[in-house]
C-alpha cells in the first residue's frame, strides 16, 4: 500500500531520515518506535506530503506521490500537535473539512464524535479548548471520512485514561475492517493489543521492521515493553 | 479552490482589521473632498495619500494574515488538496477584500465626487497597487518562517518602494544630470509599482507640465492608449512575478 525507497530528509545539518525505506501493508497496525528525534514524525509528514524529501520516492497503492494530492483522501491523520484556526468553533472546523473533502456519497462515521462527548461542545471556540480536548477533536477529524489509511502521531497523549480506551477499541474495530493504521506512541504498554508489526527508528535510520509475534519469540518476552527493552539494551535474544 | 477561498474571505471579514481600514479611507476621502473647494485638488490630495497609505496596509495586514493562517495552512496541507490551491485561495481571499475595502472606503467617493477619466484611473489604480503590495506580502511571507523577519522584510519592501527608490533615482539624476536620462527614467519607473501608478494618474490630472521636459517625455511615452496598456502590463507582472515565486517557495515548503 504505501512503498517508500531511499528517503533522505535533511533539516539543515541535521539529518531527519537517513535512507529509509519502509513498505506498509493493507490490514496491518504498526507501531512506529523510537526515541524523540529518531525521525518518526518527519516519516509520517512524508508519507502526508508536507515535507518533502530531498531525495527517494514514495509510492502510495503504486503512484508516485511527489506533488500529487488526491491521495491523501484515502488517509486519515491525526497529528501530533492539532493546530486549528483559534477563532473558529468545533462545529466550524468538522463543517469545514466536511466542505474541503467531500467527494459525493461519503458517509461520515462520526462515532467517535459522539463517544467522545464532542457533540455537547459543537459551540466552543478552539482557542479555548484544553490540550487533550483537542486532541479529541484531531481524532475525531481522522476517523470522520472513512479513510483506508489511518497515520495516528501520538493519538493517546494528552487523552484522559477513559477516552484513550474508547480511541483504542475504535482503532481496533477500523483494523479488523482491513484497514492499514501507522501509530506512533511512547506508551508501548498500551500498543500491545493493537499492532501486529514493529517499525523500529534510530537518529533518522530503520533499526529494524519485524512483526509483533516474530519479535515476542526472538525476545522471548510476552510484553512489547520488555522485548523493546531487551534489544534495546543489547542483550542477544 | 472556491471552498477554501470562501473561508479565508469568512474568515478575514470577521477580522476587525479590514472594517477599520475601509472606514479609514472613507473617513480620509470624504473629508478631502469636502475641505478641498474644488473637488480637482481634492483628488490630487487624495493621490498623495493613497500612494502612501494603500501599499502600506495591504502589505503589513497581508504579510501578518498569512502568519496567522499558518495553522490553517498546516491543517489543509495534510488533507486532499492541491497546495496551489490553498496558496492561490488565500491570495484571491486577501486581494478581494483588500479591493472590495478600497473600492468602498475610496472608489465610492471619488465616483460620487469626480467620476471622470482622472477618477476612474485612480480608482483602477488604487485596486492594482492593492493586489501588487498583496503578491509582494506573498513573498516576503513565503521568505522566512519567521514571523518577525517576514513582517520586517515586508516593511523594507514598502519602504524601498515608496521612499528609498526615489531616492535612488533623485541621487542617479543628480549624478549624471548632464547626459540625457529621460527615455531611462521611463524604464525605471517600471521598476516600481507605485511610481507607474503615479504617473498614469499625474498624466491624467494634466499636471504633467510641471514636470518639465521629463514630463513631456513621459506624457510622450504613457500619454496614448499604448502607453497605458504598457503600463498595466507592467502592473499585472508586478503581480505576477511575486505571486508565482511564492508559489513555487510554497509548494517546496516542509511544513
Amino acid at each position: 500500500m504505501i512503498i517508500g525507497k531511499n528517503i533522505t530528509k535533511k533539516f539543515g545539518k541535521f539529518k531527519a531520515l537517513d535512507n529509509v525505506s519502509v513498505k506498509f501493508d493493507k490490514g496491518e497496525c504498526i507501531a512506529l518506535l523510537g526515541p524523540n528525534g529518531s525521525g518518526k514524525t518527519t516519516l509520517i509528514k512524508s508519507i502526508l506530503g508536507m515535507v518533502v524529501p530531498d531525495s527517494g520516492t514514495i509510492h502510495f497503492d503504486e503512484q508516485d506521490i511527489l506533488h500529487q494530492w488526491l491521495y491523501r483522501n484515502q488517509i486519515g491523520y491525526m497529528p501530533q500537535i492539532g493546530r486549528y484556526p483559534e477563532n473558529m468553533t468545533i462545529a466550524q472546523v468538522m463543517d469545514m473539512m466536511k466542505d474541503i473533502r467531500t467527494t459525493g456519497h461519503v458517509k461520515f462515521d462520526e462515532e467517535l464524535v459522539k463517544s467522545f462527548g464532542l457533540d455537547k461542545i459543537l459551540d466552543k471556540r478552539m482557542r479555548t479548548l484544553s490540550g487533550g480536548t483537542t486532541q479529541k477533536v484531531s481524532a475525531s477529524l481522522a476517523f470522520l471520512f472513512n479513510p483506508d489509511v489511518f497515520i495516528l502521531d501520538e493519538p493517546t497523549a494528552g487523552l484522559d485514561p477513559l477516552s484513550s480506551e474508547l480511541l483504542k477499541q475504535k482503532i481496533i474495530k477500523e483494523k479488523q475492517k482491513g484497514k492499514l493504521v501507522l501509530i506512533t506512541s511512547h506508551i508501548l504498554s498500551e500498543l500491545d493489543d493493537l499492532i501486529t508489526e514493529v517499525f523500529y527508528m534510530q537518529e533518522g535510520q530503520l533499526l529494524f521492521h519485524k512483526k509483533l509475534t516474530a519479535l515476542k519469540e526472538e525476545t522471548g518476552e510476552s510484553k512489547l515493553s520488555k522485548a523493546i527493552a531487551k534489544i534495546m539494551s543489547g542483550q542477544p535474544a | 479552490m472556491k471552498n477554501i477561498l470562501k473561508y479565508v474571505i469568512v474568515d478575514i471579514v470577521q477580522n476587525k482589521i479590514v472594517l477599520v481600514y475601509t472606514f479609514l479611507l472613507l473617513l480620509i476621502s470624504l473629508s478631502v473632498f469636502n475641505l478641498e473647494s474644488n473637488s480637482a485638488k481634492g483628488l490630487l490630495s487624495l493621490l498623495n495619500i493613497i500612494l502612501i497609505i494603500v501599499p502600506l496596509i495591504c502589505i503589513i495586514f497581508s504579510t501578518i494574515y498569512i502568519y496567522n493562517s499558518s495553522e490553517f495552512i498546516e491543517l489543509l496541507v495534510s488533507q486532499p488538496i492541491k497546495r496551489k490551491a490553498i496558496w492561490l485561495s488565500i491570495f484571491w481571499g486577501l486581494a478581494a477584500s483588500l479591493s472590495l475595502a478600497f473600492f468602498i472606503g475610496a472608489g465610492i467617493p471619488i465616483l460620487l465626487y469626480h467620476a471622470d477619466a482622472t477618477g476612474f484611473m485612480m480608482i483602477a489604480m488604487g485596486l492594482f497597487l492593492t493586489i501588487v503590495f498583496v503578491s509582494i506580502a506573498m513573498l516576503a511571507a513565503g521568505l522566512t518562517r519567521d514571523k518577525a523577519k517576514g513582517i520586517g522584510l515586508s516593511i523594507l519592501l514598502w519602504l524601498f518602494f515608496s521612499l528609498i527608490f526615489d531616492a535612488i533615482v533623485l541621487f542617479l539624476l543628480f549624478q549624471f544630470q548632464d547626459y540625457p536620462l529621460e527615455r531611462i527614467m521611463v524604464f525605471l519607473s517600471f521598476l516600481n509599482p507605485i511610481d507607474l501608478s503615479r504617473i498614469q494618474i499625474l498624466l491624467q490630472m494634466d499636471i504633467s507640465a510641471l514636470m518639465g521636459y521629463t514630463g513631456a517625455v513621459f506624457r510622450e511615452f504613457f500619454g496614448n492608449s499604448l502607453g497605458i496598456s504598457l503600463s498595466f502590463a507592467g502592473l499585472i507582472i508586478w503581480i505576477l512575478i511575486p505571486l508565482i515565486f511564492s508559489l513555487k517557495k510554497f509548494k517546496a515548503k516542509d511544513l
